[in-house]
């Protein structure tokens, strides 16, 4: 957002610089660091004017422009001597629906890229260690072994169905490789009453909850213990008991659906928010415009997560959309944003901490844009390397690995140890294979799941439509698989 | 997109009265009731009876609902029951749904199902779809009602008839009323239905006015769904029809009568599930069946209807089955062609007599 302020020639012949501009900017923040537009990240760091002039554009883009006009191009930042007084010189502003404007006889547009683009919040280094002036909220060693143990298990797991599934034994498969610190740290600074609407690349949330190996297999292979009864692809998981929406496979659906959950959360006065994922591609669709503008009309408590992993299948985001990423679209619709470096699981942590509060007490929903790489192809139906290159997709699986950064910093502080590593990789994957075996062998769900829960209640119509199809079983059993129970 | 609102056809006398309390009697013993009442007085008892029960859509708030369907309700329940919406049906549709899978029981209003289609994906792939795909985990007790098919001179993106495309969906159950009757007694039920329901209104329909007996206007008052209703008894031939086309084929059934042709015409009030046993029972005994509807001929509701009567009752037909339907054109503005697009009265008295033979079938007068 622009705010501008102009002056006739005239008045601003007298004006002269009263105070130095980084001064001033301080000033200006603490002006409107009572007025609500202004309660964002910018008004945060206006107590520290040293941070706030680091950035030549944050959120709060403040444009001036010389009382001499010929010196400014649009979109560029400068400096200039105006006094508080302007801001309450009701001259200056006019009254349309919508609220007070200030106008101004400059026809100036406002820029469609800043000059820097929104920094993201980082709190590791690639070494293990936090970077100087780091702020973040400190991990107890239980809850950061759980996370490092969470991730090696969902790397694992990701990599074995991935292989069940090249070997004919599960039909699909979709991988979260490279985006295991935003899945962990997401649902490690979450609680179990927080309810999940995902899109279909954050079953580590699920993973941290407790679902168990053997459920993510039983789903996969779509047999009588699934949980989905067998009705939904690969990776659809879905459990009332960990909160955690069943994916649906259309794109950002569940952006709208988010406000609307989120609307009956508040109406029960949970000390709890809705959580709902999508990737860079989804905000494209109608969806992300609807769901985020409805949450902010509606105040909805919502925490939108954005992975912004740079692919959309094989559409590079500089395809997706033309804006500086996600976090600025937040902003458009009057909603809290921030950006952070998803690869980083302390950041992460941190963030969503601190998002959650805010949306939980101020009941409005918060855009985090976590930014990462999609490691592995878009899902078992794509070979990623026919649109980007080998070493692009090498280099982000281990220089920018979250799961080697993370281990550096529990290793330094002497809670993990290379045994416990080796220990822990066998026995996941033992447990993983035997889980794929189990899965395999157990019964597909009966006949009878074909057709119930169309609707509550078994209408009569598919109640004939079943009597039907056993007696033509009946009569023809032998054109009937052998392995589905009757 | 351009919005017919507040078209006040049909309602000249319709005055400002209190939600739930708008009758007019006449001098007859029974009480007569408008469409525009009925459904608005079946939001507000099932909203009085229900707290999780809320209505949602563009202008049912303030404006009092776009065709003043829902006079009185925001003033009554405030606007955390009555919702007014942005301009995204995809949107407050997917909110909607959101609701009802956590719990709440919206009513989505649409200015018309045109517009729905814009939100199809979330009526669908989501509350359609989702009891299903969760295995009954997450259901969906949601309402889409609003106004169907055609107006009158409102052009082909504001009239067609969505019976037949959500009347193929699993998952969805379809309503559509014709009389006071129905509105009240559909609704409750679509209301208190834990799946997801369509329920087609009609905008010609809503200030038409018929008798409602002291039984319908009871606040616990229901219709069963999946029932269809015989409007008038008759011997010769069996007529199809729902919405306004109940309303013209019992003109048709009165002027046949003059012809001694003794028609029965049935009232579908529930496209999904499509009361077969009604219709097949009344096959069986006329032995010929017109089906009459405003949508588009091809993969129609009358298709479905042909299809059962010919896999259930074949040997009982003495006559082909006849769909009279809507043109196969996007409807045109212009009143006479407008008024060609569409069945009107004379049609179904025509088909009729061609299925009583009493005229050439129109394959021989070729």
């Amino acid at each position: 957002m622009a705010i501008w302020f102009s002056r006739s020639r005239k008045i601003a012949h007298f004006l002269k610089p009263k105070i130095a501009p980084s001064e001033f900017l301080y000033k200006i923040c603490s002006n409107y660091a009572n007025s609500s537009s202004f309660r964002t990240l910018g008004g945060e760091n206006c107590r520290n004017p040293q941070v706030f002039s680091d950035y030549s554009t944050t959120i709060l883009a403040f444009r001036r422009r010389w009382w001499r006009p010929e010196s400014t191009r649009a979109g560029e930042q400068v400096e200039t001597p105006y006094s508080d007084d302007d801001y309450e010189d009701e001259n200056q502003a006019l009254d349309f629906p919508g609220g007070r404007v200030t106008f101004t006889p400059e026809m100036k547009f406002i820029s469609e890229a800043s000059d820097k683009r929104i920094p993201c919040y980082r709190v590791l280094g690639d070494d293990g260690h936090p970077i100087s002036g780091s702020r973040y909220e400190q991990v107890d060693k239980e809850t950061a072994v759980k996370m490092y143990k969470s991730m090696v298990i969902l790397q694992i797991m990701d990599n074995i169905f991935y292989e069940a599934q090249r070997q004919g034994r599960i039909s699909f498969y979709l991988t979260s490789l490279g985006e295991e610190a935003i899945n962990i740290a997401t649902a490690a600074a979450l609680t179990l009453d927080d309810v999940i609407l995902p899109q279909y690349r954050e079953p580590g949330i699920l993973l941290w909850r407790g679902f168990t190996l053997q459920e993510f297999a039983n789903q996969c292979f779509g047999n009588n213990a699934d949980y989905g009864k067998g009705r939904q692809m690969p990776i659809h998981y879905g459990s009332n008991k960990h909160n955690f929406f069943t994916i649906s496979s259309p794109i950002a659906t569940q952006l709208p659906q988010a406000a609307g959950v989120a609307y009956s959360l508040k109406m029960d006065k949970k000390e709890a928010c809705v959580v709902a994922f999508t990737g860079d591609g989804g905000t494209s669709e109608g969806d992300f415009h609807a769901g985020l503008n409805f949450a902010a009309v509606l105040e909805a408590p919502v925490l939108f997560i954005c992975r912004n992993n740079g692919w959309a299948i094989s559409t590079p985001t500089s395809e997706q959309f033309r804006s500086d990423g996600v976090v600025v679209k937040g902003q458009a619709y009057g909603i809290r944003s921030i950006r952070v470096d998803g690869n980083d699981a302390l950041a992460v942590y941190s963030t969503i901490r601190a998002a959650r509060e805010m949306v939980i007490r101020e009941q409005k929903p918060i855009l985090v844009e976590a930014l990462s790489y999609r490691v592995g192809h878009h899902s078992t139906s794509d070979d990623s390397t026919k649109y980007r290159p080998i070493n692009e997709i090498e280099y982000w699986k281990t220089a920018r690995n979250p799961l080697a950064r993370f281990q550096k910093w529990v290793h330094k502080n002497g809670w993990w140890t290379d045994d416990d590593e080796s220990e822990l990789r066998g026995s996941i994957r033992k447990q993983l294979l035997t889980a794929i075996q189990v899965a395999e062998k157990t019964e597909k769900p009966p006949l009878a799941e074909m057709f119930s829960d169309v609707y509550s209640h078994l209408p009569s119509n598919l109640h004939e439509q079943e009597k039907s199809l056993r007696e033509t079983i009946k009569r023809h059993r032998q054109d009937y698989p052998t392995d589905v129970p009757v | 997109m351009l919005r017919i609102m507040g078209k006040k056809l049909g309602a000249p006398g319709f005055t400002a009265l209190p939600a739930g309390l708008a009758l007019r009697s006449y001098s007859s013993s029974a009480k007569q009731m408008t469409i525009r009442e009925a459904i608005n007085s079946a939001l507000d008892e099932e909203m009085a009876a229900d707290q999780s029960v809320f209505l949602m859509g563009e202008e049912v708030g303030e404006y009092q609902g776009a065709y003043k369907v829902s006079k009185g309700l925001l003033q009554k329940y405030g606007p955390e029951r009555v919702v007014d919406t942005p301009i995204t049906e995809c949107g407050f549709t997917g909110i909607g749904v959101g609701a009802a899978f956590y719990g709440l029981r919206p009513v989505v209003e649409f200015m018309t199902f045109n517009f729905a289609m814009q939100a199809m994906d979330q009526i669908i792939n989501s509350a359609a779809k989702t009891n299903y795909m969760s295995s009954g985990n997450i259901s969906v007790p949601i309402v889409f009602r609003g106004p169907n098919g055609a107006a009158a001179g409102v052009g082909a993106q504001h009239s067609q008839c969505y019976a037949a495309w959500y009347g193929s969906c699993p998952g969805l159950k379809v309503l559509i009323p014709y009389s006071s009757e129905d509105a009240r007694g559909l609704l409750k039920a679509a209301i208190r239905d834990p799946d997801p329901v369509v329920f087609l209104e009609n905008e010609l329909l809503y200030g038409e006015a018929f008798p409602v007996s002291a039984e319908v206007l009871d606040s616990g008052f229901c219709i069963p769904i999946g029932k269809a209703k015989i409007e008038r008894e008759g011997k010769h031939v069996t007529i199809t029809a729902f919405s306004k086309m109940v309303g013209f084929s019992l003109q048709a059934a009165e002027i046949l009568a003059k012809d001694g042709i003794d028609a029965e015409v049935i009232n579908l009030r529930s496209i999904r599930p499509l009361d077969r046993a009604t219709i097949n029972a009344s096959v069986r005994k006329t032995n010929r069946l017109l089906t009459v509807e405003e949508g588009f001929p091809q993969h129609g509701v009358g298709a479905e209807i042909c299809a059962s009567i010919v896999e259930d009752s074949f040997g009982y037909l003495d006559a082909p089955v006849e769909r009279i339907t809507g043109a196969d054109v996007p409807l045109p503005y212009a009143a006479n062609l407008e008024r060609m697009a569409l069945p009107q009265v004379e049609d179904i008295v025509r088909a009729a007599k061609r299925a009583c033979y009493r005229s050439l079938p129109i394959a021989a007068t070729a």
